[in-house]
Parts: structure tokens; C-alpha cells; sequence
């Protein structure tokens, strides 16, 4: 199942003008969800925005495609892949691509730009980003907003976003948009159009978001509804954490729901707030995808009842001792080559299966430590584990979920030592 | 008959021994690790003289049983010369030969002197158990282990952990070239003159013969039976049977049983001294043989560091990380458990059986002149783990002492250094204290680069009195290829038990 969903770049605080700016004309998509699995063809979902486009309730969020090892060893983006899942979304509705000149090792753009170009403009939705994170000078930025449209191929796009305005607090913010004219020059840029704002929204960010840096979701929906703002939710899954919830935890949701996914009841929570106009998925390959397009052309709102079930279910799971990672790399590359994300991947699935091991004196102990440590070095590179965090921090700022990297690197290594001298 | 027990029991005793070097889940150390002990060679430099003096009077017993069922180099030459019968579809091959005394005992001679002086190298390339292990270890073991890295892929597939993946990788190019070219001739000599080695090279041998000589059981001829065929002198891999003479020279002969056996008119038996009126060979003929230097010492090229700041920030993506290189040591480090470097230097076979062991991938055989092939440990892949007592207890010869964990907390086997210009505290100004983080015996502090500034960055210093030297901070050192902190061996280990 995917595990794979988008980003986060929210506002903060209410009101202070997240921004899509959008352009020219947005015409109806072509909504025509057809060939479907067993239930018949379903109709994707879609919402209004404010000024009258129709926007598929499934967005693709475009940080997450496959890569694929290129000739000279770099990682380059498997575009036959994403042609082909583009190729199904677009037919299915989808109507809304989310990327950003940073995302893919900078790769994403251009990717979509390619998968796009070949059907017509006006039949969907591009959403990039303002990326400006190291160099935020006027003409820098302005180069990074005139590349997007080169790569996208484009001359217009239908959201534009401030991205990740929470780091750095209001005086990054100035600096990086105010004090260098961006938002001036944006807001020329911006013709006709609403305003919106992305937020990470899921039945765990929706009261459990970690603080301080995170801002639950349920008051940044209400606030956002009350000014009747729409809203993008990024992250529906948590970085594909609500996609394999905890053993036990998964069981409540088979119970009530025995033929559907666990990760579909995070999608339909999402979906069921009316003020939702998209909700952006980082599909990377075609199973996900077929199964999200399933979820939204059949689209069933939640009841109050399964809400509260969710709610049940996300305050259990913010006991468990899991990293709050979602995989989104944006900590990455680490100048001294620790694989932050896979390292907090395997420990978070041996969490959630159960397998980690508490005390040499339980009985499985043996099996448990092999498995931990034979997965662990399959997982990630022995010099890229955690043992060699040297703890310098230079992570810590780009976490947009606020995870103290070093420290729980740190808490990690020290864990799997224990593991391997049995002193646990 | 006792051919057949003979080769039984020499294919037990093969297989264990080689499944000791190859196997490293531990399984076979623990069920077949006297299978090493029993060896002659190890035996007498782990001063194991239990197992020297049973393997002297089983000779004295009944000949050289030890080099046709014991010994994992004999057993593999039978192997060899077993296969060049069947190519060569005759196995009565063998031709009569005399006795290569000067080569024999020459070699002798050089090997006891060797051992004296603690020349070891010439000693552990002579003997047959050492060279044997090395052969394994460098050449039969990364076939193994693509084996079992296969069956990592699998069962990393079907979602088990049966399998775990192991690096292939030659530990010192010098000893796999000595392991390869040891390799070929004992290959060409057991495939064209089967047990040549054995009785013109082999050190061990040659000291068995001088008890095989007189040993009470021996296969005899009984010239009233004998009618000259010569099949058993062509049978004979040893070529130490003289039919002309009726005579069998016992100093060579290894009590393979294949002439009882081949003998088609009940003329030879095997039967004690007192039963029959011995005779002796006559010398002649034999083989040739001499060993190889090379030289060369290898270096894995690294690839460029330095991931330089993106103009642009990305996500995504690994910085490049540059394989570790050995830093040079004053001292060689080797093992808790080796007492002192002349205790390990004058017990070690080079056998290679610890190297085979190591699961930290720690030991690999030196590639120094003086102490060419014997292991010494070195920290780019690992650091020697404090659970870990895998090499002394598996060796044979006494150069690692067994030990326990706990005893290995309290063994110093070297101290390390920090070299403060590759620090990346300095080097980056960065903070970073993973070698402290990480020390087992808390010999790492932190200190203010400048001690008057209480703001500054801290910088590592080793406190030498705990230091134990097992290599975490070198390895877990982010410096690279070369650490900034680096263990230097002890020449005698200090023991704080």
C-alpha cells in the first residue's frame, strides 16, 4: 500500500494570506472516471472552488515517483513510470499535480512537466512552490519561479504556493518573501484568483500534531473554514504511517471495514471535510494509485460514529514510541551520509509489527534481535546507519514535523547496541 | 576394508574441517572446533602436549594415520589425485620414487629454524593446516559466501532472515596471492604425483616419519604371495612401495590402505611388526617444489568526499561517503587474548581461522614482511565488539588465549590517538563527539577547543589509562577515508582482571 503522500507547507497562522495565485482559464476537467474495478465505473469525486473550476478530490502530489539508478550512478526519475501513472490518473479525473522545483532531488518538475505537456492545458491543475530555502535574494527567487515554468512547461500556473513558511518563523518569512519584493511581484503575477492554503490534515495531525512546531489540524480546518478558504491537505497518511498502523489498532479498522484498506479510512477522513478541495497523494507506483482513484470515485463520507472510531484510534497511536517521520527527505542529503529516513523507517515498522524487542529475557528475544538487525542492514547501508549521526543538527531545521533528528538517532543507535550486546 | 573405514572417516574428518572455516554462524566452531585443535602444528605451538603426544603414539601405533585422515591438506590432495585418476581413467598412475632426503630434511631444518627464530612466515607457509585454512578462507570462502548471499536475496525476497548478507572482500592481497599459488601446486603436484607434497615439503610429515618408521602396524608384503605385478606400487600415491625389493618405505608411506586393497592375490597386509621381517626402501626420485614471493601490497582506490553546498536546496538523495583507509599503526593491534605481540607472533599459524570468524570483519592476515599472513585487526569495516570473543575461541595454536566478554572489558590491546586536523570539529566546525558517544569504556572526553571560551565547540581527548582500544571511535569516526582518531596496538597487553 502506498505510504505515500505529500508534504507540508502550512500556514501558521490564520489569515496571514497563504497563496495559490492562480491564472487564465480554469475549465472543467475532464471528470470522466470510467473503467473501474468491481464496483462499476464511480465518478471521481470533485469539489468546487471559489471561482467555479472543479477540482478532483484526489490530487497527485508529485514527490514521491520512482527513481531509478541513471547511467552515470545518480538517481534519475523513472518517466516511463510516471507517464504511465499520470497516464491513469488523468483518464480516472485527476485533475490537481502538486510539485515543487525542491522535491525529487529537484527532478519533479520536470518530470510532471513532461507527463503533462502531452494533454491540454486547461484540462488540469498545476500547483508548484516558492522553494527559495537557502538563497533568498530577488533574483534568485525570481529564477527559481521562471525555471518552474520552463520545466512545467507552462507560462501559467494554477496554484502557487509560499512553501514551508512555519520554519524560520515571521522574520524568515519576511525576508525570504516580503523584504525581497516576491509577494509584490506575486500578487501582480496573480490575476484572477483565490486564495487557498495547504495544510497536513489526517486524523492524527487533526488533535495529536506535535508540537511546537505543528499546529493541529482541526483548528487550522475551522479557522480556515470560517473565512471560507479552501483548503489542499498534504500528508493524508502521515507519510504512509496511516497506512500501517499498529497490529492491534489496524484491527479496529478491519473489523468495522473487512474489505477495505487501512489506508483508505485516512483518505475518506480527509475527503469528508467539505472544505476540502483536493487531497494531494504522493503516489510512486500504480497500485496506490488505482486503489485512491477506487477510494474517491466511490467517495463515502465518513459518519460521525467512524469519525469518532479515527479519533479512538489516534489517541492510541500517539502512545507508541514510532518518529513522527514521513519520509519526505527533506532533511536529506545529510552531509555526512546517514540515511535519516530509512533509518527511522525500519524502526518504526518493527514498532508497529510488534518486533521490537524489549528484554533479553522474553522469550523470542533471539529472533527478534536477528530479524531487527538483518533487516536493519538490508534496509540501510552500515555506514549510513545511525551508530555514525554525528549529531551536528543540521537536519533538524528542514524537518517540517519538528522530529529531533540527532536525538532520536541517538536514542535509535543506542537501542540497537543494546540489541547487539544483549544488555537490554 | 580399512580402506573404506579410512576414506569414511577422513571424509568426516575433511568436511568438518573445512566446513570450520567456511561456516560463520558460529554452528561449526562450536561442534568442530577441536577439529582445529587436534591439528599438529597448532597443537605443539599452543604447547597442547595432550594432543602432541596421542597424535606421536597413534604414528607409533599405526603409521602416519594422521596425514590420511587428520590432515585437511592430505585428505584434499586424495581429493585431487582421486579426480586425475578418473580424468585420466587409470588410477594405477604412480610409479616407484626414492626418498628426496635433502629436500625432506632441508626443509625440516628450515622450518624448525624458522620457528626458533621466529621467522613465522616461512613456518606457517610450510605447514599443511595453515596452508589449508588460508586456501579456504581466500579462496573456497567468498564461493561460499556468494552462496549464502544468494540465499540472503531469497530469503530477503520471501521476507525471512535466514539468510543475512556477508561483504566478500580479500582481507590482504599478498596472502590470497600465497593462498592461490599454495593452491596450484599442491593441485598440479597431487594431480600428477598424488601424495608428493606430503613427503618432500611438508614439515609435519617429515616429523611423523621418524615415528612412522617404526610404527607396529604397517602394510607389509608377503613376498610367498607376491608375484610381481606392480599393481600396488602403481597404486601406491605415496610411491613409497619397491616391489623389486619387497619393501615398503614406512617414513612416507601413509597408511591409505589402496595397495591392501588393489592387491589381487591377498599379498599385502597390514599387520604388527612382530609378524613380519621388515625391510627398507631404497631413496631415489622424487619431486620437485618451491614457494612463492610476490610483493605488492593493495589499495582500494577511494572515491572524492566533499558534498559541497547546493546552490539550490534539494530534497532528497545521499551524500557520498568515502570508504574508510588504515591508518598506519605504530604498534599492530591484535586481538584480547594475544597476551603480547611475541606471544602471538610465536604461537600463530596464519592459519586463518579467526580471520574466517571475525563477524565485525575486524581481523585480516598483515601484509607486513615479518609478520606476513598472521592476522591483525584493523578498523575501516568495524571495531572490535565488546560481546564478541569469536577468535580466541576458535584458535588452535594459543597465539589468542580463550577469553570471556567480560574479561575482554577489562584487556587493553591498544590506545588511541586523535589526529585534531582531520577532526571535523575542526575541520567543519561542526559539534560532534561521536567517538566519545560511542566509546565502551568512557575514555573519550569532551573539552572546549579553547578552554577559556566556555562557548566554543568541544573537541575529543583520550584518557590513555581506559582506553581499551577496541576501535569504536575510530570506525564510528566521521573523518574519512582516514579517522581522525586511530588505535595504535599495545606491544604487551595490559590486563586488568
Amino acid at each position: 500500500m502506498s505510504k505515500n503522500i505529500n508534504r507540508r507547507d502550512f500556514l501558521k497562522t490564520a489569515g496571514a494570506g497563504l497563496v495559490g495565485a492562480g491564472a487564465a482559464s480554469l475549465t472543467g476537467c475532464s471528470s470522466s472516471g470510467n473503467k473501474d474495478g468491481d464496483k462499476g465505473p464511480g465518478q471521481m469525486e470533485v469539489r468546487t472552488a471559489p471561482d467555479g473550476g472543479k477540482v478532483s478530490l484526489l490530487g497527485y502530489g508529485c514527490m514521491r515517483w520512482p527513481m531509478v539508478k541513471g547511467p552515470d550512478g545518480k538517481d534519475v526519475i523513472d518517466q516511463e513510470a510516471v507517464n504511465e501513472m499520470v497516464d491513469y490518473a488523468y483518464s480516472h479525473g485527476v485533475n490537481y499535480y502538486d510539485t515543487s522545483p525542491a522535491y525529487l532531488q529537484g527532478q519533479s518538475e520536470a518530470a510532471a512537466g513532461e507527463a503533462l505537456s502531452r494533454y491540454p492545458r486547461n484540462s488540469y491543475y498545476i500547483a508548484t512552490k516558492m522553494s527559495n530555502f537557502n538563497v533568498w535574494t530577488a533574483e534568485a527567487s525570481l529564477k527559481i519561479y521562471r525555471d518552474s515554468m520552463e520545466q512545467l512547461r507552462t507560462d501559467y500556473f494554477d496554484y502557487y504556493l509560499l512553501h514551508a513558511i512555519g520554519s524560520g518563523g515571521v522574520k524568515a518569512f519576511e525576508e525570504r518573501y516580503v523584504d525581497n519584493g516576491m509577494m509584490d511581484f506575486m500578487l501582480k503575477e496573480r490575476e484572477a484568483g483565490w486564495d487557498f492554503v495547504q495544510i497536513e490534515m489526517n486524523y492524527m495531525d487533526w488533535q495529536h500534531a506535535k508540537v511546537p512546531r505543528n499546529v493541529n489540524a482541526d483548528y487550522l480546518y475551522e479557522e480556515l473554514d470560517k473565512r471560507e478558504i479552501p483548503v489542499t491537505v498534504m500528508e493524508p497518511l502521515l507519510g504512509g504511517r496511516l497506512a500501517s498502523l499498529p497490529e492491534n489498532l489496524a484491527a479496529m479498522l478491519k473489523e468495522r471495514e473487512p474489505e477495505m484498506s487501512v489506508a483508505s479510512w485516512a483518505f475518506r477522513f480527509a475527503g469528508s471535510y467539505p472544505r476540502v478541495l483536493t487531497v494531494l497523494s504522493g503516489m510512486s507506483s500504480m497500485d496506490p494509485l488505482i486503489e485512491n482513484v477506487e477510494t474517491y470515485s466511490h467517495f463515502k463520507p465518513l459518519t460521525d460514529k467512524e469519525i469518532e472510531l479515527l479519533k479512538e484510534i489516534a489517541g492510541l497511536m500517539s502512545d507508541y514510541p514510532v518518529v513522527g517521520c514521513t519520509d519526505c527527505k527533506y532533511c536529506m542529503p545529510c552531509p555526512y551520509g546517514i540515511d535519516i529516513p530509512g533509518i527511522f523507517k525500519h524502526y518504526n515498522t518493527c514498532v508497529n509489527e510488534g518486533t521490537i524487542a524489549q528484554s533479553r529475557e522474553q522469550e523470542e528475544f533471539r529472533r527478534l534481535k536477528r530479524a531487527y538487525l538483518v533487516g536493519y542492514d538490508r534496509a540501510v547501508e552500515t555506514v549510513r546507519q545511525a551508530d555514525h549521526c554525528i549529531g551536528c543538527g543540521q537536519c533538524e531545521p528542514h524537518c517540517p514535523q519538528s522530529i529531533q533528528i540527532p536525538h532520536e538517532l541517538h536514542r535509535i543507535a543506542t537501542y540497537i547496541e543494546k540489541l547487539r550486546r544483549e544488555t537490554l | 576394508m580399512l580402506r573404506k573405514i579410512r576414506i569414511v572417516l577422513a571424509a568426516v574428518a575433511f568436511v568438518l574441517c573445512t566446513l570450520l572455516f567456511l561456516d560463520f554462524s558460529g554452528f561449526m566452531t562450536h561442534w568442530a572446533g577441536w577439529m582445529a585443535k587436534i591439528q599438529f602444528l597448532p597443537a605443539v605451538l599452543a604447547l597442547n602436549f595432550g594432543v602432541v603426544i596421542v597424535l606421536l603414539l597413534l604414528t607409533l601405533l599405526f603409521g602416519r594415520l594422521y596425514c590420511s585422515v587428520i590432515c585437511p591438506l592430505g585428505v584434499f590432495q586424495d581429493g585431487i589425485s582421486w579426480l586425475s585418476g578418473r580424468r585420466k581413467g587409470k588410477s594405477a598412475r604412480f610409479r616407484k620414487s626414492g626418498e628426496k632426503k635433502w629436500l625432506r630434511y632441508g626443509l625440516l631444518v628450515v622450518f624448525i629454524i624458522a620457528l626458533v627464530a621466529g621467522v613465522n612466515v616461512i613456518a606457517s607457509l610450510l605447514a599443511p593446516y595453515s596452508s589449508y585454512g588460508r586456501i579456504v578462507q581466500n579462496i573456497f570462502a567468498p564461493v561460499w559466501d556468494w552462496g549464502n548471499n544468494l540465499g540472503a536475496l531469497i530469503s530477503e525476497k520471501a521476507g525471512g532472515y535466514g539468510f543475512a548478507h556477508k561483504e566478500v572482500w580479500i582481507r590482504s592481497l599478498p596472502t590470497f596471492i600465497i593462498a592461490a599459488a599454495t593452491l596450484v601446486l599442491i593441485f598440479v603436484l597431487a594431480w600428477k604425483n598424488g601424495r608428493t607434497y606430503c613427503n618432500t615439503i611438508c614439515p609435519v610429515g617429515t616429523v611423523l616419519s621418524f615415528f612412522s618408521r617404526f610404527a607396529i602396524f604397517r602394510p607389509v608384503i608377503d613376498s610367498s604371495k607376491c608375484k610381481d605385478c606392480h599393481l600396488c606400487e602403481h597404486k601406491c600415491k605415496a610411491s613409497c612401495i619397491d616391489i623389486e625389493n619387497h619393501s615398503v618405505d614406512y617414513s612416507r608411506c601413509v597408511d591409505c590402505f589402496d595397495c591392501i586393497d588393489s592387491c589381487k592375490f591377498g599379498a599385502m597386509h597390514y599387520k604388527p611388526v612382530w609378524k613380519c621381517g621388515s625391510k627398507k626402501a631404497s631413496p631415489d626420485g622424487g619431486n620437485d617444489a618451491g614457494r612463492r614471493a610476490f610483493l605488492v601490497s593493495g589499495v582500494i582506490a577511494a572515491t572524492g568526499l566533499a558534498v559541497k553546498a547546493q546552490e539550490k536546496k534539494v530534497d532528497g538523495g545521499y551524500a557520498a561517503v568515502t570508504g574508510k583507509k588504515a591508518p598506519e599503526r605504530t604498534q599492530p593491534l591484535v586481538p584480547a587474548g594475544a597476551v603480547s605481540l611475541k606471544h602471538f607472533h610465536q604461537h600463530c599459524t596464519a592459519c586463518q581461522l579467526c580471520v574466517s570468524q571475525c563477524p565485525n570483519d575486524v581481523l585480516r592476515p598483515s601484509s607486513s614482511l615479518e609478520r606476513l599472513m598472521q592476522p591483525e585487526m584493523s578498523y575501516e569495516k568495524g571495531w572490535c565488539r565488546p560481546e564478541c570473543t569469536k577468535c580466541s575461541e576458535v584458535c588452535p595454536a594459543g597465539a589468542i588465549l580463550e577469553i570471556t566478554p567480560e574479561e575482554k572489558t577489562a584487556i587493553h590491546v591498544g590506545t588511541a590517538s586523535v589526529d585534531y586536523d582531520l577532526c571535523v570539529v575542526n575541520r567543519d566546525g561542526v559539534s560532534c563527539g561521536n567517538c566519545a558517544r560511542h566509546c565502551p569504556a568512557g575514555a573519550i572526553s569532551m573539552v572546549h577547543k579553547d578552554p577559556e571560551d566556555k562557548d566554543s565547540l568541544r573537541i575529543p581527548t583520550v584518557m590513555e589509562d581506559r582506553c581499551i582500544g577496541c576501535g569504536a571511535c575510530e570506525y564510528l569516526c566521521p573523518s574519512r577515508p582516514y579517522s581522525a582518531i586511530h588505535v595504535n596496538g599495545r606491544i604487551e597487553h595490559i590486563d586488568n582482571r
